[in-house]
Protein backbone atom coordinates (compact mmCIF):
# COMPACT_ATOMS: atom_id res chain seq x y z
CA UNK A 1 0.00 0.00 0.00
CA UNK A 2 2.97 2.63 -0.43
CA UNK A 3 1.40 4.33 -3.50
CA UNK A 4 -1.68 5.07 -1.18
CA UNK A 5 -2.32 9.05 -1.40
CA UNK A 6 -3.66 10.19 2.36
CA UNK A 7 -3.79 13.63 1.31
CA UNK A 8 -4.42 15.64 -1.76
CA UNK A 9 -4.87 19.01 -3.06
CA UNK A 10 -5.72 19.64 -6.62
CA UNK A 11 -5.07 22.84 -8.14
CA UNK A 12 -4.87 24.40 -5.03
CA UNK A 13 -5.38 28.39 -5.64
CA UNK A 14 -5.61 31.31 -3.39
CA UNK A 15 -5.55 34.61 -4.04
CA UNK A 16 -5.27 37.68 -1.19
CA UNK A 17 -6.53 40.53 -2.89
CA UNK A 18 -5.32 40.09 -6.72
CA UNK A 19 -2.29 38.53 -5.07
CA UNK A 20 -1.45 35.43 -6.05
CA UNK A 21 -0.16 33.39 -3.35
CA UNK A 22 -0.65 30.19 -4.56
CA UNK A 23 -1.02 28.48 -7.95
CA UNK A 24 -2.40 25.81 -8.71
CA UNK A 25 -0.50 23.32 -6.62
CA UNK A 26 -1.14 19.60 -7.06
CA UNK A 27 0.33 17.97 -3.82
CA UNK A 28 0.38 13.90 -3.34
CA UNK A 29 1.18 13.00 -0.03
CA UNK A 30 1.44 8.77 0.20
CA UNK A 31 0.41 6.79 3.81
CA UNK A 32 3.64 6.47 5.46
CA UNK A 33 6.23 8.87 4.04
CA UNK A 34 7.81 12.27 5.42
CA UNK A 35 6.99 14.62 2.26
CA UNK A 36 8.39 17.71 2.58
CA UNK A 37 7.64 21.22 0.85
CA UNK A 38 10.32 23.69 0.57
CA UNK A 39 11.62 26.87 -1.24
CA UNK A 40 13.21 29.83 -0.50
CA UNK A 41 11.22 32.97 1.28
CA UNK A 42 7.82 34.11 -0.02
CA UNK A 43 7.23 30.65 -2.10
CA UNK A 44 3.68 30.40 -0.39
CA UNK A 45 4.61 27.35 1.76
CA UNK A 46 3.17 28.87 4.60
CA UNK A 47 0.13 29.46 2.77
CA UNK A 48 -0.28 25.90 1.28
CA UNK A 49 0.52 24.21 4.92
CA UNK A 50 -2.76 26.87 6.14
CA UNK A 51 -5.02 25.83 3.53
CA UNK A 52 -4.68 22.15 4.04
CA UNK A 53 -4.97 22.58 7.65
CA UNK A 54 -7.94 24.97 7.07
CA UNK A 55 -7.14 27.92 9.09
CA UNK A 56 -7.11 29.53 5.52
CA UNK A 57 -9.92 29.13 3.04
CA UNK A 58 -8.81 27.94 -0.88
CA UNK A 59 -10.29 30.67 -3.38
CA UNK A 60 -10.25 27.29 -5.59
CA UNK A 61 -9.56 23.73 -5.85
CA UNK A 62 -9.69 21.01 -3.62
CA UNK A 63 -8.47 19.42 -0.54
CA UNK A 64 -9.02 15.64 -0.06
CA UNK A 65 -7.93 13.44 3.07
CA UNK A 66 -8.67 9.64 2.61
CA UNK A 67 -10.33 10.29 -0.44
CA UNK A 68 -13.22 12.66 1.50
CA UNK A 69 -12.70 15.97 0.53
CA UNK A 70 -12.74 18.48 3.38
CA UNK A 71 -12.38 21.65 1.52
CA UNK A 72 -15.11 23.18 3.25
CA UNK A 73 -14.13 21.29 6.68
CA UNK A 74 -14.16 23.45 9.68
CA UNK A 75 -9.98 23.77 11.08
CA UNK A 76 -11.14 21.78 14.31
CA UNK A 77 -12.83 19.29 12.85
CA UNK A 78 -9.57 18.55 10.43
CA UNK A 79 -7.91 17.14 13.25
CA UNK A 80 -10.91 15.18 14.90
CA UNK A 81 -10.43 13.83 11.54
CA UNK A 82 -6.79 12.80 12.62
CA UNK A 83 -4.81 15.41 10.75
CA UNK A 84 -3.14 17.82 13.03
CA UNK A 85 -0.89 20.62 12.51
CA UNK A 86 2.02 22.64 14.20
CA UNK A 87 3.21 25.91 14.16
CA UNK A 88 6.09 27.85 12.70
CA UNK A 89 6.15 30.10 16.02
CA UNK A 90 6.03 27.85 18.99
CA UNK A 91 2.72 26.95 20.05
CA UNK A 92 2.74 25.97 23.52
CA UNK A 93 0.43 27.11 26.15
CA UNK A 94 2.73 29.13 27.68
CA UNK A 95 1.24 29.60 31.24
CA UNK A 96 0.38 25.97 31.80
CA UNK A 97 2.60 23.09 32.71
CA UNK A 98 4.60 20.57 30.81
CA UNK A 99 2.25 18.30 31.75
CA UNK A 100 -1.29 20.05 31.18
CA UNK A 101 0.02 21.05 27.65
CA UNK A 102 0.17 17.82 26.82
CA UNK A 103 -2.93 16.66 29.16
CA UNK A 104 -4.67 19.12 26.89
CA UNK A 105 -4.23 17.62 23.95
CA UNK A 106 -5.46 13.67 25.90
CA UNK A 107 -8.14 15.30 27.27
CA UNK A 108 -9.89 16.35 23.54
CA UNK A 109 -11.18 13.12 22.64
CA UNK A 110 -12.55 12.06 25.82
CA UNK A 111 -15.47 14.05 25.73
CA UNK A 112 -15.83 15.69 29.17
CA UNK A 113 -14.37 18.86 28.07
CA UNK A 114 -17.26 21.14 28.55
CA UNK A 115 -17.81 19.71 32.02
CA UNK A 116 -17.43 22.65 34.37
CA UNK A 117 -18.66 20.91 37.31
CA UNK A 118 -16.50 18.23 37.16
CA UNK A 119 -13.19 18.40 39.56
CA UNK A 120 -9.27 18.52 37.40
CA UNK A 121 -8.64 15.21 39.44
CA UNK A 122 -11.07 13.83 37.50
CA UNK A 123 -8.16 14.44 34.50
CA UNK A 124 -5.76 12.24 36.55
CA UNK A 125 -6.30 9.14 34.62
CA UNK A 126 -4.67 11.05 31.55
CA UNK A 127 -1.13 11.08 33.73
CA UNK A 128 0.22 7.93 32.94
CA UNK A 129 -0.48 8.36 29.01
CA UNK A 130 1.08 11.77 29.45
CA UNK A 131 3.97 11.42 31.15
CA UNK A 132 4.86 8.64 28.47
CA UNK A 133 4.66 11.58 25.62
CA UNK A 134 6.88 13.64 27.53
CA UNK A 135 9.22 10.53 27.97
CA UNK A 136 9.45 10.10 24.23
CA UNK A 137 10.15 13.79 23.59
CA UNK A 138 13.13 13.73 26.38
CA UNK A 139 11.02 16.01 28.75
CA UNK A 140 10.92 14.25 31.82
CA UNK A 141 12.84 16.52 33.68
CA UNK A 142 10.43 19.92 32.91
CA UNK A 143 7.04 17.63 33.55
CA UNK A 144 5.86 20.45 36.13
CA UNK A 145 8.07 23.49 34.81
CA UNK A 146 5.56 26.26 33.17
CA UNK A 147 5.77 25.83 29.10
CA UNK A 148 6.80 29.64 28.99
CA UNK A 149 9.91 28.73 31.40
CA UNK A 150 11.31 26.22 28.49
CA UNK A 151 14.39 26.81 26.08
CA UNK A 152 13.04 27.32 22.37
CA UNK A 153 14.31 23.46 21.22
CA UNK A 154 12.42 21.94 24.62
CA UNK A 155 8.87 24.04 23.33
CA UNK A 156 9.49 22.47 20.08
CA UNK A 157 9.77 18.83 21.58
CA UNK A 158 6.73 20.01 23.80
CA UNK A 159 4.74 20.76 20.86
CA UNK A 160 5.69 17.47 18.89
CA UNK A 161 4.47 15.48 22.49
CA UNK A 162 1.32 17.47 22.68
CA UNK A 163 0.37 16.90 18.82
CA UNK A 164 1.39 13.24 19.09
CA UNK A 165 -0.67 12.83 22.20
CA UNK A 166 -4.03 13.15 19.40
CA UNK A 167 -2.32 10.17 17.97
CA UNK A 168 -2.86 11.72 14.31
CA UNK A 169 -2.44 9.90 11.26
CA UNK A 170 -1.10 12.43 9.61
CA UNK A 171 1.52 14.98 11.10
CA UNK A 172 2.07 18.44 9.65
CA UNK A 173 4.78 20.25 11.15
CA UNK A 174 5.06 24.52 9.97
CA UNK A 175 9.37 24.77 9.59
CA UNK A 176 9.91 22.46 12.92
CA UNK A 177 13.17 22.67 12.72
CA UNK A 178 13.60 26.66 12.40
CA UNK A 179 15.46 28.76 14.81
CA UNK A 180 17.05 25.82 16.41
CA UNK A 181 20.84 25.29 16.97
CA UNK A 182 22.97 22.35 15.30
CA UNK A 183 22.29 20.32 18.45
CA UNK A 184 18.72 20.30 18.71
CA UNK A 185 18.42 20.28 14.66
CA UNK A 186 20.07 16.54 15.44
CA UNK A 187 17.45 15.63 17.84
CA UNK A 188 14.37 17.15 16.85
CA UNK A 189 15.23 15.32 13.21
CA UNK A 190 15.39 12.16 14.78
CA UNK A 191 12.31 12.37 17.01
CA UNK A 192 10.50 13.14 13.78
CA UNK A 193 12.26 10.04 12.05
CA UNK A 194 11.21 8.44 15.06
CA UNK A 195 7.29 9.73 15.28
CA UNK A 196 6.53 9.05 11.40
CA UNK A 197 7.41 5.68 11.90
CA UNK A 198 3.89 5.48 12.14
CA UNK A 199 2.49 7.91 10.67
CA UNK A 200 2.56 10.16 7.81
CA UNK A 201 4.72 13.44 7.95
CA UNK A 202 3.77 16.32 5.82
CA UNK A 203 6.34 19.33 6.70
CA UNK A 204 7.43 22.98 5.71
CA UNK A 205 11.35 23.60 5.94
CA UNK A 206 12.89 26.42 4.25
CA UNK A 207 16.37 24.99 3.59
CA UNK A 208 16.69 22.21 1.17
CA UNK A 209 19.72 20.60 3.30
CA UNK A 210 18.00 20.05 6.55
CA UNK A 211 14.95 17.54 4.98
CA UNK A 212 17.91 15.97 2.90
CA UNK A 213 17.82 12.75 4.88
CA UNK A 214 14.84 13.33 6.41
CA UNK A 215 12.23 13.23 3.90
CA UNK A 216 11.37 10.48 1.42
CA UNK A 217 9.90 13.33 -1.05
CA UNK A 218 10.27 16.70 -1.65
CA UNK A 219 7.88 19.37 -2.95
CA UNK A 220 9.94 22.46 -4.38
CA UNK A 221 7.76 25.82 -4.34
CA UNK A 222 9.04 29.22 -5.91
CA UNK A 223 6.32 32.24 -6.39
CA UNK A 224 3.02 29.94 -5.26
CA UNK A 225 3.67 27.39 -7.80
CA UNK A 226 5.31 23.54 -7.91
CA UNK A 227 9.11 23.60 -9.17
CA UNK A 228 9.74 20.23 -8.80
CA UNK A 229 8.84 17.43 -7.06
CA UNK A 230 10.49 14.04 -6.02
CA UNK A 231 13.59 12.59 -3.75
CA UNK A 232 16.57 14.59 -3.15
CA UNK A 233 19.22 13.13 -5.39
CA UNK A 234 16.69 14.16 -8.19
CA UNK A 235 15.49 17.52 -6.79
CA UNK A 236 18.94 18.52 -5.69
CA UNK A 237 20.24 18.26 -9.17
CA UNK A 238 17.55 20.30 -10.89
CA UNK A 239 18.50 23.35 -12.30
CA UNK A 240 15.43 25.39 -11.75
CA UNK A 241 15.84 24.81 -8.31
CA UNK A 242 19.81 25.29 -8.04
CA UNK A 243 18.82 28.78 -9.42
CA UNK A 244 16.07 29.06 -7.16
CA UNK A 245 18.25 28.95 -4.24
CA UNK A 246 21.13 30.66 -5.87
CA UNK A 247 19.00 33.44 -7.05
CA UNK A 248 17.31 34.36 -3.84
CA UNK A 249 19.81 33.16 -0.93
CA UNK A 250 23.27 31.47 -0.94
CA UNK A 251 23.41 27.80 -0.78
CA UNK A 252 20.84 26.81 2.32
CA UNK A 253 22.72 26.08 5.40
CA UNK A 254 21.09 24.04 8.52
CA UNK A 255 19.93 26.74 11.37
CA UNK A 256 18.35 29.35 9.71
CA UNK A 257 15.47 31.21 10.79
CA UNK A 258 13.32 31.39 8.33
CA UNK A 259 10.17 32.21 7.29
CA UNK A 260 7.95 32.66 4.39
CA UNK B 1 -6.60 31.90 45.17
CA UNK B 2 -4.97 28.72 43.32
CA UNK B 3 -4.28 31.24 40.14
CA UNK B 4 -2.85 28.99 37.23
CA UNK B 5 0.80 30.77 37.56
CA UNK B 6 0.50 29.53 41.15
CA UNK B 7 -1.14 26.40 40.82
CA UNK B 8 1.79 25.13 38.69
CA UNK B 9 4.36 26.48 41.18
CA UNK B 10 2.79 25.15 44.05
CA UNK B 11 2.59 21.48 42.46
CA UNK B 12 6.51 21.87 41.54
CA UNK B 13 7.15 22.34 45.20
CA UNK B 14 4.70 20.27 46.82
CA UNK B 15 1.61 20.90 49.17
CA UNK B 16 3.73 21.00 52.00
CA UNK B 17 5.02 24.44 51.99
CA UNK B 18 3.49 27.99 51.64
CA UNK B 19 -0.37 29.51 52.32
CA UNK B 20 -3.08 26.90 51.70
CA UNK B 21 -5.83 28.93 49.92
CA UNK B 22 -8.40 26.43 51.83
CA UNK B 23 -7.07 27.63 55.21
CA UNK B 24 -7.62 31.74 53.83
CA UNK B 25 -10.86 30.48 52.55
CA UNK B 26 -11.94 29.14 56.05
CA UNK B 27 -10.55 32.05 57.67
CA UNK B 28 -12.58 34.48 54.87
CA UNK B 29 -15.70 32.66 55.51
CA UNK B 30 -15.40 33.16 59.53
CA UNK B 31 -14.95 36.93 59.08
CA UNK B 32 -17.74 37.22 56.82
CA UNK B 33 -20.22 35.11 59.16
CA UNK B 34 -18.91 37.70 62.06
CA UNK B 35 -19.22 40.50 59.66
CA UNK B 36 -23.04 41.76 59.97
CA UNK B 37 -21.91 41.95 64.28
CA UNK B 38 -19.55 44.77 63.83
CA UNK B 39 -20.75 46.53 60.27
CA UNK B 40 -23.66 47.52 58.89
CA UNK B 41 -25.16 44.48 56.59
CA UNK B 42 -26.59 46.89 53.71
CA UNK B 43 -22.95 47.69 53.46
CA UNK B 44 -21.35 44.53 53.81
CA UNK B 45 -24.16 42.91 51.56
CA UNK B 46 -23.63 45.59 48.78
CA UNK B 47 -19.69 43.93 48.80
CA UNK B 48 -21.00 40.90 48.57
CA UNK B 49 -22.81 41.51 45.63
CA UNK B 50 -20.58 43.64 43.62
CA UNK B 51 -17.78 40.87 44.69
CA UNK B 52 -19.98 38.49 42.71
CA UNK B 53 -20.32 40.66 40.07
CA UNK B 54 -16.64 41.04 39.56
CA UNK B 55 -15.85 37.30 40.02
CA UNK B 56 -18.34 36.31 37.36
CA UNK B 57 -16.58 39.09 34.51
CA UNK B 58 -13.25 37.52 35.72
CA UNK B 59 -14.50 34.10 35.46
CA UNK B 60 -14.67 35.73 31.45
CA UNK B 61 -11.56 37.68 31.15
CA UNK B 62 -9.24 36.23 33.91
CA UNK B 63 -9.88 32.75 32.39
CA UNK B 64 -11.04 33.21 28.74
CA UNK B 65 -9.04 36.15 27.83
CA UNK B 66 -12.68 37.93 27.07
CA UNK B 67 -12.28 41.26 27.63
CA UNK B 68 -16.69 42.16 28.12
CA UNK B 69 -17.73 45.42 28.29
CA UNK B 70 -21.51 45.03 28.10
CA UNK B 71 -22.02 42.94 31.78
CA UNK B 72 -23.93 46.01 33.35
CA UNK B 73 -26.76 44.35 30.56
CA UNK B 74 -26.59 41.00 32.56
CA UNK B 75 -26.59 43.14 35.89
CA UNK B 76 -28.71 45.22 35.65
CA UNK B 77 -31.56 43.28 33.48
CA UNK B 78 -31.37 40.78 35.77
CA UNK B 79 -32.22 43.32 38.64
CA UNK B 80 -34.85 44.33 36.50
CA UNK B 81 -36.78 41.23 35.85
CA UNK B 82 -35.99 40.19 39.59
CA UNK B 83 -37.24 43.44 40.87
CA UNK B 84 -40.26 42.91 38.41
CA UNK B 85 -40.87 39.36 39.40
CA UNK B 86 -41.14 40.23 43.53
CA UNK B 87 -43.03 43.34 43.22
CA UNK B 88 -45.52 42.71 40.42
CA UNK B 89 -46.13 39.07 40.51
CA UNK B 90 -45.51 38.62 43.70
CA UNK B 91 -42.87 36.11 43.47
CA UNK B 92 -40.93 34.96 46.52
CA UNK B 93 -37.07 35.91 46.54
CA UNK B 94 -35.59 32.94 45.70
CA UNK B 95 -37.65 32.50 42.63
CA UNK B 96 -37.45 36.28 42.15
CA UNK B 97 -33.88 35.34 41.56
CA UNK B 98 -34.49 32.45 39.85
CA UNK B 99 -36.21 34.47 36.87
CA UNK B 100 -33.29 37.23 36.90
CA UNK B 101 -30.87 35.09 36.59
CA UNK B 102 -32.56 32.65 33.78
CA UNK B 103 -32.99 35.96 31.85
CA UNK B 104 -29.81 37.10 32.20
CA UNK B 105 -28.40 33.78 30.69
CA UNK B 106 -30.86 33.70 27.92
CA UNK B 107 -29.49 37.62 27.31
CA UNK B 108 -25.72 35.88 27.91
CA UNK B 109 -26.57 33.48 24.89
CA UNK B 110 -27.60 35.88 22.41
CA UNK B 111 -25.03 38.49 23.10
CA UNK B 112 -22.51 36.02 23.38
CA UNK B 113 -23.39 34.14 20.54
CA UNK B 114 -23.29 37.04 18.54
CA UNK B 115 -20.02 38.66 20.20
CA UNK B 116 -17.80 35.23 20.28
CA UNK B 117 -17.57 35.73 16.58
CA UNK B 118 -15.35 38.74 17.13
CA UNK B 119 -11.78 39.21 18.75
CA UNK B 120 -10.07 41.76 21.18
CA UNK B 121 -11.56 45.14 21.22
CA UNK B 122 -14.21 43.93 18.40
CA UNK B 123 -15.51 41.64 20.40
CA UNK B 124 -15.40 44.56 23.90
CA UNK B 125 -17.37 46.77 21.10
CA UNK B 126 -19.90 44.57 20.54
CA UNK B 127 -20.63 43.54 24.12
CA UNK B 128 -21.03 47.56 24.61
CA UNK B 129 -22.79 48.09 21.65
CA UNK B 130 -25.28 45.61 22.45
CA UNK B 131 -25.54 46.29 26.53
CA UNK B 132 -26.38 49.93 25.08
CA UNK B 133 -29.09 48.36 23.42
CA UNK B 134 -30.45 46.75 26.77
CA UNK B 135 -30.11 49.98 28.62
CA UNK B 136 -32.41 51.60 25.90
CA UNK B 137 -34.94 49.37 26.20
CA UNK B 138 -34.80 49.11 30.28
CA UNK B 139 -35.62 53.22 29.35
CA UNK B 140 -38.63 53.12 27.20
CA UNK B 141 -40.18 49.80 28.30
CA UNK B 142 -42.82 50.44 30.42
CA UNK B 143 -42.76 47.97 33.27
CA UNK B 144 -39.21 49.41 34.04
CA UNK B 145 -40.45 52.54 35.07
CA UNK B 146 -38.10 54.70 32.94
CA UNK B 147 -35.85 57.26 35.19
CA UNK B 148 -37.79 56.04 38.58
CA UNK B 149 -37.00 52.54 37.93
CA UNK B 150 -38.57 50.04 40.29
CA UNK B 151 -38.75 51.02 43.50
CA UNK B 152 -40.44 49.40 46.77
CA UNK B 153 -39.35 45.76 45.69
CA UNK B 154 -40.76 43.70 48.76
CA UNK B 155 -37.83 41.41 50.05
CA UNK B 156 -40.24 38.92 51.27
CA UNK B 157 -39.87 35.53 52.68
CA UNK B 158 -37.53 33.21 51.62
CA UNK B 159 -39.13 29.72 51.08
CA UNK B 160 -42.32 31.41 52.32
CA UNK B 161 -40.62 31.55 55.75
CA UNK B 162 -37.32 33.08 56.52
CA UNK B 163 -38.59 36.93 56.99
CA UNK B 164 -35.86 38.92 54.79
CA UNK B 165 -36.58 42.67 55.93
CA UNK B 166 -34.73 41.25 59.04
CA UNK B 167 -31.28 42.43 57.89
CA UNK B 168 -29.22 39.62 59.66
CA UNK B 169 -31.71 37.14 58.13
CA UNK B 170 -31.04 38.96 54.36
CA UNK B 171 -27.16 39.13 55.00
CA UNK B 172 -27.10 34.91 55.57
CA UNK B 173 -28.84 35.02 52.32
CA UNK B 174 -26.79 37.25 50.06
CA UNK B 175 -23.52 35.55 51.49
CA UNK B 176 -24.58 32.29 51.00
CA UNK B 177 -25.50 33.11 47.19
CA UNK B 178 -22.23 34.65 46.77
CA UNK B 179 -20.68 31.50 48.55
CA UNK B 180 -22.53 29.21 46.02
CA UNK B 181 -21.50 31.65 42.93
CA UNK B 182 -17.59 31.88 44.58
CA UNK B 183 -17.51 28.03 44.17
CA UNK B 184 -19.39 27.37 41.41
CA UNK B 185 -16.29 29.56 39.29
CA UNK B 186 -14.22 28.02 41.43
CA UNK B 187 -14.83 24.41 40.22
CA UNK B 188 -15.28 25.60 36.91
CA UNK B 189 -11.95 27.27 36.68
CA UNK B 190 -10.47 23.63 38.22
CA UNK B 191 -12.42 21.48 36.06
CA UNK B 192 -11.61 19.71 32.55
CA UNK B 193 -13.63 22.76 31.07
CA UNK B 194 -11.72 25.12 32.73
CA UNK B 195 -8.84 23.95 31.15
CA UNK B 196 -9.52 23.77 27.88
CA UNK B 197 -10.60 27.66 28.84
CA UNK B 198 -7.14 28.49 29.23
CA UNK B 199 -5.39 26.74 26.78
CA UNK B 200 -8.12 28.86 24.73
CA UNK B 201 -6.74 31.84 26.74
CA UNK B 202 -2.95 30.91 26.18
CA UNK B 203 -3.09 29.92 22.33
CA UNK B 204 -6.12 29.87 20.53
CA UNK B 205 -5.25 28.55 17.08
CA UNK B 206 -3.38 26.05 18.82
CA UNK B 207 -6.86 25.32 20.74
CA UNK B 208 -8.09 24.88 17.32
CA UNK B 209 -5.57 22.61 16.00
CA UNK B 210 -5.83 20.20 18.52
CA UNK B 211 -9.16 19.81 17.90
CA UNK B 212 -11.37 22.24 19.73
CA UNK B 213 -14.57 24.36 18.54
CA UNK B 214 -13.24 26.85 20.38
CA UNK B 215 -16.40 29.09 19.96
CA UNK B 216 -18.41 26.70 21.75
CA UNK B 217 -16.10 27.08 24.95
CA UNK B 218 -15.83 31.02 24.77
CA UNK B 219 -20.26 30.90 24.69
CA UNK B 220 -20.10 28.40 27.83
CA UNK B 221 -17.88 30.70 29.55
CA UNK B 222 -20.06 33.59 28.47
CA UNK B 223 -23.07 31.79 29.42
CA UNK B 224 -21.84 31.29 33.00
CA UNK B 225 -20.31 34.80 33.63
CA UNK B 226 -23.72 36.31 32.29
CA UNK B 227 -25.44 34.35 34.69
CA UNK B 228 -23.50 34.85 37.62
CA UNK B 229 -23.38 38.76 36.87
CA UNK B 230 -27.28 38.46 36.82
CA UNK B 231 -27.66 36.91 39.91
CA UNK B 232 -25.63 39.31 41.39
CA UNK B 233 -27.64 41.99 39.80
CA UNK B 234 -30.63 40.64 40.99
CA UNK B 235 -29.64 40.13 44.86
CA UNK B 236 -28.85 43.98 44.89
CA UNK B 237 -32.27 44.46 43.63
CA UNK B 238 -33.38 42.57 46.94
CA UNK B 239 -30.92 44.30 49.32
CA UNK B 240 -31.82 48.15 47.86
CA UNK B 241 -35.19 46.65 47.03
CA UNK B 242 -34.49 48.78 43.79
CA UNK B 243 -33.78 48.34 40.19
CA UNK B 244 -32.61 51.44 38.38
CA UNK B 245 -30.98 52.61 35.61
CA UNK B 246 -28.30 53.09 36.94
CA UNK B 247 -27.34 48.82 37.27
CA UNK B 248 -28.00 49.21 33.34
CA UNK B 249 -25.42 51.65 32.82
CA UNK B 250 -22.29 51.48 30.89
CA UNK B 251 -20.73 52.91 34.04
CA UNK B 252 -21.58 49.50 35.37
CA UNK B 253 -19.71 47.87 32.92
CA UNK B 254 -16.28 49.85 33.77
CA UNK B 255 -16.75 49.73 37.67
CA UNK B 256 -16.71 46.02 37.17
CA UNK B 257 -13.32 46.46 35.14
CA UNK B 258 -12.01 48.25 37.38
CA UNK B 259 -12.54 45.98 40.52
CA UNK B 260 -11.55 43.12 38.73
CA UNK B 261 -8.34 44.79 37.02
CA UNK B 262 -7.54 46.49 40.82
CA UNK B 263 -7.95 43.51 42.42
CA UNK B 264 -5.91 41.30 40.25
CA UNK B 265 -7.48 39.80 37.43
CA UNK B 266 -7.06 35.91 36.63
CA UNK B 267 -7.01 35.27 40.08
CA UNK B 268 -9.95 33.71 42.05
CA UNK B 269 -9.70 36.48 44.69
CA UNK B 270 -9.02 39.26 43.27
CA UNK B 271 -12.02 40.38 41.90
CA UNK B 272 -13.55 40.28 45.77
CA UNK B 273 -10.65 42.35 47.16
CA UNK B 274 -11.05 44.86 43.96
CA UNK B 275 -14.84 45.12 45.02
CA UNK B 276 -14.60 45.37 48.24
CA UNK B 277 -11.96 48.41 48.11
CA UNK B 278 -13.99 50.21 45.82
CA UNK B 279 -17.29 49.69 47.18
CA UNK B 280 -15.61 51.08 50.49
CA UNK B 281 -13.90 53.78 49.12
CA UNK B 282 -17.23 54.86 46.77
CA UNK B 283 -19.67 54.93 50.42
CA UNK B 284 -16.55 55.99 52.39
CA UNK B 285 -16.44 59.06 50.01
CA UNK B 286 -19.67 59.89 49.66
CA UNK B 287 -19.85 61.74 53.30
CA UNK B 288 -16.67 64.04 52.10
CA UNK B 289 -16.70 66.57 49.86
CA UNK B 290 -14.51 64.73 47.50
CA UNK B 291 -14.93 64.07 44.12
CA UNK B 292 -15.36 60.47 44.14
CA UNK B 293 -14.93 59.73 40.50
CA UNK B 294 -11.70 61.68 40.35
CA UNK B 295 -10.55 59.87 43.56
CA UNK B 296 -11.24 56.47 42.61
CA UNK B 297 -9.53 57.30 39.05
CA UNK B 298 -6.51 58.32 40.75
CA UNK B 299 -6.28 55.27 42.76
CA UNK B 300 -6.94 53.30 39.67
CA UNK B 301 -3.82 55.01 37.59
CA UNK B 302 -1.21 54.62 40.12
CA UNK B 303 -2.28 50.79 40.41
CA UNK B 304 -2.00 50.14 36.93
CA UNK B 305 1.43 51.79 37.28
CA UNK B 306 2.88 50.33 40.43
CA UNK B 307 1.03 47.12 40.63
CA UNK B 308 -0.06 46.00 37.10
CA UNK B 309 -1.15 42.56 38.50
CA UNK B 310 -3.16 44.37 40.93
CA UNK B 311 -3.77 43.66 44.62
CA UNK B 312 -3.88 39.73 44.61
CA UNK B 313 -1.93 39.34 41.64
CA UNK B 314 1.06 41.18 42.74
CA UNK B 315 0.78 39.61 46.31
CA UNK B 316 0.86 36.06 44.56
CA UNK B 317 3.84 36.76 42.42
CA UNK B 318 5.98 38.25 44.81
CA UNK B 319 5.33 34.99 46.96
CA UNK B 320 5.81 32.65 44.20
CA UNK B 321 9.14 34.57 43.73
CA UNK B 322 10.81 33.68 47.12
Amino acid sequence: MSDDIILEARDLTKEFKGFVAVKEVNLRVRRGTIHALIGPNGAGKSTVFNLLTKFLTPTRGTILFKGRDITRTRPADIARLGMVRSFQISAVFPHLSVLENVRVALQQPVGTSFHFWKPERSLHRLHDRAHELIEAVNLTSYTDHLAAELPYGRKRALEIATTLALDPEVLLLDEPLAGMGHEDIERTAQLIKRVAASRTVLMVEHNLSVVAHLSDTITVLRRGEILAEGPYATVSRNPQVMEAYMGSAPAPTAGGAGHA
Amino acid sequence: MAETHMSSVSARRGASSGLRPELLYGVGLLLALAAPFVLYPVFLMKVLCFALFACAFNLLIGFAGLLSFGHAAFFGGAAYVTAHAAKVWGWTPELALLAGTASAAILGLVIGALAIRRQGIYFAMITLALSQMVFFLALQLPFTGGEDGIQGVPRGFLFGALDLNQPLTMYYFVLAIFVFGFALIWRTVHSPFGQVLKAIRENEPRAISLGYRTERYKLVAFLLSASLAGLAGGTKALVFQLASLTDVQWQMSGEVVLMTLLGGMGTLFGPVVGATLVVTLQNYLAGTNLPVTVVIGAIFVVCVLVFRRGIIGEIQARLSNR
